[in-house]
């Protein structure tokens, strides 16, 4: 049953094949029997998972079902859950129970998929490789010495290793579509204001989007299909409507026409990463699709114009996490000021204080001309690029991450190294474009994923390029070792 | 050495919304602590702001009545800084692209002459919570039932130059968003307070003196005296060869004197920037348009109208208008009375008098606007004299009923028989040939001692004009 897609379970779980319980506990036995080499899940929902599973066969059994109807997912630990552990992968939150739901949660929920669990990833969405959770790292399943890639490292790892036929995770710099990349999946950050901000514990206000991880386009359109849609309690979120993703995958990609920038196959790209991107280039070429060069001349810009705009804003947005109404508190403080000194500094871990650190520079008196207005002018030019780009091109494809999968521990010393992690992926949340990674075959047995970005709330198209793709190709169906 | 003092005035003003300013918690006054507090208020990881409609709005109204443009876009900002009755660690204010911009209010002064004091901005803001330091030994609690609630924060231009004229220009804003029912204007609650900036500086000199801000003065009278405590502490200081230093000082109402809370070197750097949870506010023209068509007539419309309808003086029509209730009250008593001139004098004087003592509202007066009508009314066909009608005025307000029935249980009714009237007359002028014969040596002011004893053998229910003529009448025979 793990091998199978949620398109091919949910269509099992209506003819009766098995039930959402079966199925429900035959995940639960896979997570508890594999997830030790993995450390993908921070908390496991056993109890709540059977719970939804018995909800869900009776909504099956009265033919009410939809298309997650009885679906185990997997929930990034940013996530509010109303009565769960809310960790956000930090000892900040060692002890929160969210009393909520998020929005995201709460769709998940109505549409009667069952919640599985809670997945690792980098302490509040911090990192690139899951090295910053408290809950230590999370292991890439195609080799367990290398990381999985960040933030949504758990969420891409335990779907990569068929612990769960999908799963959410939260993009700010590219925090889906990295270890999407890096784990051979398949991971969708929607446009900006798509899928309601409600209930996730922010990072970065103006970059955070969340979007589903699966393992194939099919996948990813059902779960955007439940997560989408206008919220009158986030007021960035946009009325918008949200079509049938999985209507239009099946249309021809004859005349589409596809960007190339070539700052995106320059300086800093692994070559056998890049081989593997030309050669899914090649393929698209067969199915009709033709190739345009294009330049996006401000791209070097972004990775600077990010690390200070997304710092600046969790400044801020960490500011609520101050030892007094929830979350860790040191013990026996001697004044306020003790209280929050102990509490911070042993709540957050290292990368937190540094972005924190950061963020609290840039927005300083004196600085913030300097750094924020400039950030935030930088941002315009980048949105301009990729406007000018939309005029000639329908999508824009390359490499989703300038390498494959490095190994835990290498490059945790350098976050300069680190940051440029996400030099292909960042320019697109700085725009807030849609964009997507899927599997685009191997380099050194490792993943390499292919980024797909497209025009705002043009979703429909990246899914339907990705699922034609997924239908000449079938990197998307290779199984790690171990997991089969 | 001639000083002369600078002030300017922040101004929180509460907003009279049902629900918060980001939240859907009421905004009551008085609840249990953390009653009134939902995961928005208190912060909780993952909620996000959204902003109500109605405070938008409100600030609208504002910004029409006092002339000001409304900012076809503005921004709400964050305002970083710790403290534990503030849920976010920010407070979601306006900084750069207030919502309100620069307009002006008139004020007037006690010698009668006005004065116009220039408003910067007027701004949107959430309030923080409270602190509660009394009730936990060691420790403090935290009610974030006021966290949320919206503030208009108005700034004024360091127009003014004494302490009179920082607490007429209070009053007057106080007036204005009771006026626009924007506020309640409770100063006792909380809901409207403010943040004083005082200099001085040698007369004539033009550079602004260093100024120190009193924070949070929650009192027209405790405005005044921190105003001039401060402005005297400040002379006496420079004048001692001292030096002001810039920095924030509370006042104590019991101490009567401001103490320094912090200094500008303890200045916090707040770090704004643009909020982005929340979107820019974008209002248009029909929007300001449509809100404009809801005003109410504003007091200096009104005191201009008062002037001119009801006859009355700048200074009556002044008091009438300064409270939207108390114009209410006073034109209807005219509406059905008829006397402008008497109605005022009524509403100003008795009325004013018992509602200051007794500190009642004028809306939760016992004698309502129609019982005094009533009253006035037996003034006017001499029923009763004015000096009885104060004691029928006691007795509505005691609640013994209106003037008719008070007037009738008492025995109140003036003497108007003049056959009665001139016995009287002729025997008092017969007990006191002493004093006719001083009157008719041309002592006028005996006259008034005629009429005292007739007043006296009446119990003060003749009617004092009918007196007067006919003892000239007589004592002239």
């Amino acid at each position: 049953m793990h091998n199978k897609t949620i398109a091919q379970l949910a269509a099992g779980l209506r003819a009766g094949e098995y039930s959402s319980q079966e199925l429900t506990r035959a995940i639960l036995d896979r997570i508890a029997r594999l997830d030790g080499r993995l450390n993908s899940f921070i908390t496991v929902s056993d109890e709540l998972a059977l719970e939804q599973a018995r909800l869900a066969d009776q909504r099956l059994a009265a033919g009410e079902a939809g298309p997650l109807t009885g679906i185990p997912v997997a929930q990034k630990d940013i996530f509010c859950s109303d009565g769960v552990l809310t960790t956000c992968g930090s000892r900040m939150l060692e002890n929160f129970v969210a009393p909520y739901d998020a929005t995201v949660v709460e769709r998940f929920n109505a549409a009667g998929a069952v919640l599985a669990g809670k997945t690792n990833m980098d302490e509040f969405a911090m990192g690139s490789s899951n090295e910053t959770s408290y809950y230590d790292p999370v292991r890439n399943p195609w080799n367990t010495d290398t990381v999985p890639g960040g933030s949504s490292g758990g969420s891409a790892a335990a779907v990569a290793a068929r612990l769960v036929p999908g799963s959410t995770g939260t993009d700010t710099g590219g925090s889906i579509r990295q270890p999407a990349a890096l784990c051979g999946i398949t991971g969708l950050k929607p446009t900006y204001g798509r899928v309601s901000r409600y209930g996730m514990i922010a990072f970065a206000s103006s970059l955070d989007q969340a979007g589903p991880l699966a393992r194939s386009a099919e996948d990813a359109a059902i779960l955007l299909g439940a997560m989408a849609g206008f919220d009158e309690r986030d007021s960035t979120s946009i009325e918008h409507p949200v079509p049938d993703y999985t209507a239009t995958l099946a249309n021809d990609l004859k005349g589409l026409k596809v960007g190339l920038p070539r700052e995106y196959f320059s300086v800093g790209l692994d070559s056998e990463v890049g081989k593997a991107v030309e050669a899914a280039i090649d393929e698209y070429k067969r199915i009709g699709v033709e190739m345009v060069d294009i330049s996006l001349p401000n791209t070097h810009l972004a990775v600077p114009a990010y690390y200070v705009v997304a710092p600046a804003e969790c400044s801020s947005n960490l500011s609520r996490f101050d030892g007094v109404r929830f979350g860790h508190r040191c013990d026996n403080p001697k004044d306020l000021e003790d209280l929050y000194k102990r509490s911070r500094g042993e709540g957050f871990g290292p990368e937190v204080k540094r972005r924190i650190m950061i963020g609290t520079y840039a927005l300083s008196a004196g600085y913030y001309d300097a750094y924020y207005l400039k950030a935030q002018k930088v941002r315009r030019l980048i949105s301009d690029d990729f406007r000018q780009a939309f005029e000639q091109v329908d999508v824009i494809m390359g490499p989703t991450s300038p390498s494959v999968a490095f190994k835990l521990g290498e490059r945790t010393d350098d976050p300069i190294t680190m940051y440029l992690s996400d030099i292909y992926t960042i320019a697109v949340n700085l725009a807030g474009l849609p964009g997507m990674s899927i599997p685009a075959g191997f380099a050194n047995q490792l993943p390499v994923g292919l980024q797909i970005i497209g025009n705002y709330f043009d979703e429909a198209r990246l899914l339907n390029v990705a699922h034609q793709f997924q239908q000449v190709t079938d990197y998307h169906q290779q199984i790690p070792v171990g997991f089969e | 050495m001639q000083w002369e003092t600078v002030i300017g005035l922040e101004i929180h003003t509460q907003l009279a919304t049902r629900s918060k300013i980001f939240s859907g918690a009421s905004t009551a006054y008085g609840a249990a602590p953390n009653t009134q507090a939902c995961a928005v208020d208190l912060g909780l990881p993952g909620v996000l702001p959204v902003l109500n409609g109605e405070v938008v709005n409100m600030a609208i109204k504002f910004g029409l009545a006092i002339n000001a443009e409304v900012a076809p876009l503005s921004v709400f900002a964050r305002k970083n800084y710790f403290y534990p009755d503030l849920p976010k660690g920010y407070q979601i204010s306006q900084y750069e692209l207030p919502i309100v911009g620069k307009g002006e209010v008139t004020i007037e002064l006690d010698d009668g002459s006005s004065k116009v004091i220039g408003v910067t901005r007027a701004h949107l803001e959430e309030d923080a919570g409270k602190s509660l330091h009394e009730d936990f030994h060691g420790m403090t609690g935290i009610d974030l039932n006021r966290a949320g609630t919206p503030l208009l924060e108005i700034v004024s231009e360091p127009d003014m130059c004494s302490a009179q004229e920082a607490v007429a220009y209070m009053k007057k804003i106080h007036s204005l968003v009771r006026y626009l029912e924007i506020s309640d204007g409770n100063m006792q609650e909380g809901s409207f307070r403010c943040d004083a900036n005082v200099s001085v500086r040698p007369k004539g000199q033009q550079k602004l003196g260093t100024r120190t801000e009193l924070k949070n003065i929650n009192s027209f009278r405790f405005v005044e005296r921190a105003i001039e405590f401060e402005v005297e502490r400040q002379i006496d200081l420079l004048e001692d060869g001292g030096k002001v230093v810039q920095e924030t000082r509370l006042y104590d109402p019991a101490k009567g004197e401001t103490r320094s809370m912090r200094s500008k070197e303890e200045a916090m750097d707040y770090r704004y920037f643009p909020d982005p949870d929340l979107l820019p506010v974008e209002i248009t023209t029909e929007h300001i348009e449509r809100i404009r068509a809801t005003l109410p007539e504003l007091p200096d419309a009104k005191r201009t109208r008062f002037v001119s309808a009801y006859g009355l003086s700048d200074d009556d029509a002044g008091f009438l208008t300064a409270s939207r209730d108390v114009a209410a009250y006073y034109e209807q008593v005219v509406a059905e009375a008829g006397d402008a001139r008497l109605a005022a004098n009524w509403v100003r004087g008795e009325l004013a008098g018992y509602l200051n003592r007794e500190n009642t509202e004028i809306n939760d007066s016992p004698v309502s606007a129609a019982m005094l009508a009533g009253l006035i009314k037996r003034i006017q066909d001499n029923t009763i004299s004015g000096k009885i009608a104060k004691d029928v005025f006691e007795g509505m307000w005691q609640g013994e009923g209106d003037a008719d029935a008070i007037i009738e249980s008492k025995g109140l009714r003036q003497i108007t028989d003049s056959g009665a009237l001139e016995a009287l007359v002729d025997e008092v002028i017969a007990n006191n040939p002493e004093q006719v014969e001083q009157f008719r040596a041309g002592k006028d002011k005996v006259l008034g001692f005629f009429v005292g004893q007739i007043m006296k053998a009446t119990h003060g229910k003749a009617n004092p004009g009918q007196i007067n003529a006919l003892l000239r009448k007589k004592l002239s025979d």
